[in-house]
């Protein structure tokens, strides 16, 4: 590579060089902006400009999925073909597309004009299937009629109130003008610290990314913390399959996040703030940029308090939210070991407060309306509004803003019941780190006690619908599939477990469950669900696990028979010797098994072919 | 005394200064918790999770490691959840990857009752030797990825950073810059990654060749990086 060629390289990274360290992820976007990968000498020169030692650029380069270490295509189209967008055979579209361009998927064309992947969720559910080109999304794809929406993706919003979603769904982003004064921050700045604190505490606030941790609790920690500067962070690498609620408040309504940022940065004393954003989500990032800049012209952003946007890059894990420190401070997105938790050893090491976008969103509506008059929405162990992320078999998928506590019956009617007048099978609550609910769980509240009673989490509010005609074991290898792509390799239940997970659910999905299978997946789910280092692999097995409890037959193999408790009391009876013998024994019966099995796929394969 | 906790460890009472380790506690009255990625010398990073204990009122497994002892602590060192765990991770680990050279880990699974062949058709770790500079050879299908030697590569020790990691997830593999050879790293062949590997990924060369066949007069100085004596 040439000085020139390394010019506009050095112009475009040089406003990340007082950043050091934490300038990597920016510079090394910066970089692919430029040249679409990023080769030897220009890692060589981000690492000596950045003074990031040569293999720890490496290492970040490779954690990140949309980070290339080698050229990839002039248009790279991300194909979704998670949950949802499977539901709508994003399979079909994934190979239509690569055999439209001759290569597979992973690849590029000879030209070097075309890289089509595979891609985990988009964050585009109720547009499915969904696609992500260049920086574009591109949704509603349908081969037969040849239509797609391009550019920004409308929002879908429904419900039955308007109260976080109230600048939502018009087709175009709030500007500041349209959004009006930050009238809760002006209040905000008339009260006492300690009592926005107390006022968030009585509203009974709790996280709405994923573990429902009391918001007030968590800025009185980090408000009370010794060290400085302190940092308040909205999490916005929304990646949770099925989830696109925090996609529709960032593109809509930016301030309102603005605000219940700067609200909470004046609450907690903190000086610095960053949106951290998922890299599957380009398209959003010059909004918020313009809403950053209309936020500082309007003067509530300024030197005592400002906002930087990050942007991640194809790492479901940095959603967690020491992972994401990490990303922040331009490492891989390995998560920490808690204690010491955020509060008081957040990002660079300082008290940090991180927030979820929709809980961000419900700061300025607390403090407007007061703890009282917000806590009439809602039920009284879980007041507020809240966003779900319906998608899947119903007639309209979408956002709904409902008050805790509507019925899954309720908000499914609301969405127009199952599409196509079909049945319901299954309801994936909670994202793919979530559990399967069926009919049984219609009349259960939306509400964090009575979800939990139930056995449901709400996760990031996730309701995802499965028909009565949908192959749930197709299910399950997805989900498999999905947790072994993401698992940072970190710790060793969720490193190898997701593997093994993956790859038994596979057999399942293929009809080539082999003996031992069922408990495999149990003691494989246990230990991550038990061991693991985070939330990640701790709940990498819930929803199968679940599923086991709902659907065991679904677990058994063709001839119907769980070969698991015949295993099992099998090895209770037998001392060594006799499992030794009984090894060998199954060793033959797996080899006679297997021929039965290859005879029972083909038979499956034609009696397909014929109901075709 | 003001700065000691009691507790009790599998049933026994003891009593330990503030600060220590469930793992140093247990240790003090004889109860072995096994330990993979540990090591004396290295920052702990419970990412083996080999050492996890049950620790009442915690609803999840606690890795022994780094959780400090507490005042009325009740800790279960070998409850059923937690053999389950342990033995699930070897037997994942022996899945995975050659432990052919890990002696310490064999012997855990023998006390776990962990079978090798727990995973069939499951993916295996493999890659090919490295054999690229004249001290030591790496052999990643070896590898348990404890990070030992990125650590005492990076801030535990030396602060060379000549390596990091390639991939992510089951696909993480102990890597250079764009996979450089190590004469071409900033290594300065230090040799403490090699003193710290608990699997015989890293190896010295000398080891490796005489575990090939070869004799020790065979081993010419410029296999072994013994600089040549001037007379």
């Amino acid at each position: 590579m040439t000085d020139t060629e390394l010019a506009s390289l050095q112009s475009a990274i040089e406003p990340y060089l007082p950043l050091g360290r934490s300038g990597l992820m920016p510079a090394l976007h910066a970089a692919q902006k430029i040249y679409g990968w990023i080769s030897e000498p220009v890692a060589t020169e981000i690492a000596k400009s950045l003074r990031v030692p040569l293999a720890d650029v490496h290492g970040v380069i490779e954690f990140y999925s949309m980070f290339y270490n080698e050229p990839v295509g002039k248009k790279f189209i991300r194909v979704c073909t998670d949950q949802a967008c499977a539901l709508k055979d994003a399979d079909g579209l994934l190979n239509h597309l690569c055999a439209h361009h001759g290569i597979k998927p992973g690849q590029t064309t000879p030209d070097g004009a075309t890289t089509i992947e595979a891609s985990p969720c988009l964050g585009l559910c109720e547009q499915a299937p969904a696609i992500l080109y260049g920086d574009e999304a591109e949704t509603n794809v349908d081969l037969k009629t040849n239509t797609y929406d391009l550019g920004r993706p409308p929002s879908i919003v429904y419900g039955q109130i308007r109260l976080l979603t109230a600048n939502c769904g018009n087709g175009s982003t709030t500007s500041l003008e349209g959004y009006g004064e930050y009238v809760a921050l002006i209040k905000a700045r008339g009260m006492k610290r300690e009592d926005i604190i107390n006022e968030v505490k009585a509203s009974g606030l709790v996280g709405r990314g994923g573990a429902a941790f009391p918001t007030g609790v968590k800025w009185e920690g980090t408000s009370k913390a010794d060290g400085s500067p302190k940092y308040i962070i909205c999490n916005a690498d929304e990646s949770e399959p099925g989830t696109f609620k925090d996609r529709i408040l960032l593109l809509d309504d930016p301030h309102r996040i603005i605000e219940g940022m700067t609200i909470a940065a004046y609450a907690i004393g903190a000086s610095k703030g960053y949106i951290y954003i998922r890299g599957e989500y380009p398209y959003i990032v010059p909004v918020l940029e313009n809403a950053l800049h209309e936020a500082r012209g309007a003067g509530y952003l300024n030197e005592d308090f400002d906002i930087e946007i990050r942007v991640g890059a194809g790492a479901y894990f940095c959603g967690e939210e020491t992972a994401l420190f990490e990303s922040i401070e331009g490492k891989r997105g390995f998560p920490r070991v808690k204690p010491p938790f955020p509060t008081t050893f957040g990002v660079f090491g300082k008290p940090t407060a991180i927030n979820n976008v929709e809980t961000l969103c419900n700061v300025p509506l607390i403090v407007s309306m007061g703890a009282a008059e917000y806590r009439k929405i809602g039920t009284e162990k879980s007041p507020g509004p809240k966003l779900f992320c319906v998608s899947g078999d119903v007639t309209q998928p979408g956002v709904y803003e409902v008050p805790f506590g509507v019925t899954l019956r309720e908000l499914l009617d609301m969405a127009g019941g199952i599409a196509n007048q079909k049945k319901l099978q299954a309801v994936l609550f909670g994202g793919a780190a979530g559990a399967f609910a069926t009919s049984a769980h219609l009349d259960v509240k939306m509400t964090f006690e009575d979800l939990r009673a139930a056995g449901l989490p709400l996760g990031s509010g996730v309701v995802m619908v499965f028909d009565e005609t949908r192959d749930m074991r197709d299910a399950f290898a997805r989900l498999g599939h999905f947790f072994a792509h993401e698992s940072c390799g970190k710790c060793y239940p969720c490193q190898m477990g997701t593997q093994r997970q993956m790859e038994i659910l596979n057999r399942i999905a293929a009809g080539k469950m082999q003996e031992g299978d069922l408990a495999r997946l149990q003691d494989v789910g246990w230990t991550m669900t038990d061991a693991s280092l985070c939330g990640l692999g701790q709940t990498a097995a819930s929803a199968v696990l679940s599923a086991i409890k709902l659907w065991p037959e679904l677990f058994k193999d063709e001839s119907g028979k769980m070969k698991d408790e015949v295993r099992g009391k099998k090895k209770e009876v037998g001392g060594k010797k006799v499992v030794a013998k009984a090894k060998a024994v199954k060793a033959k019966a797996k080899k006679r098994s297997a021929k039965r099995k290859t005879q029972t796929v083909k038979k499956k394969t034609i009696a397909k072919k014929k109901k075709k | 005394m003001a700065n000691e906790v009691s507790l009790t460890i599998d049933g026994q009472p003891l009593a330990v200064e503030q600060g220590t380790t469930l793992l140093k506690a247990a240790q003090q009255i004889g109860v072995d918790i096994p330990t993979i990625c540990f090591h004396e010398a290295t920052t702990s990073n419970a990412l083996c999770r080999i050492c996890v204990v049950e620790v009442e009122g915690q609803r999840l497994l606690q890795p022994a490691c780094i959780v400090k002892a507490a005042q009325d602590m009740k800790v279960q060192t070998r409850s059923e959840r937690v053999k389950r765990a342990r033995k699930t991770i070897l037997e994942m680990l022996a899945s995975t990857m050659d432990l052919s050279d890990a002696p310490a880990i064999l012997m855990m699974m023998k006390e776990y009752n962990a079978s090798a062949e727990r995973f069939p058709d499951a993916e295996r770790r493999e890659s090919e030797i490295k054999d690229d500079n004249p001290m030591y050879i790496r052999d990643y299908s070896k590898c348990l990825l404890c990070w030992r030697c990125v650590q005492v590569c990076a801030d535990d020790a030396q602060y060379v950073n000549a390596i990091n990691f390639n991939g992510r997830g089951f696909e993480t593999q102990i890597g250079t810059f764009f996979d450089k050879t190590i004469p071409e790293t900033t290594c300065v062949l230090c040799g403490q990654c090699v003193g710290v590997c608990p699997t015989g990924a890293l190896k010295p060369k000398r080891e490796y060749l005489l575990e090939q066949g070869m004799k020790p007069e065979e081993i010419g100085v410029m296999d072994t990086g013994r600089r040549k004596r001037r007379t």
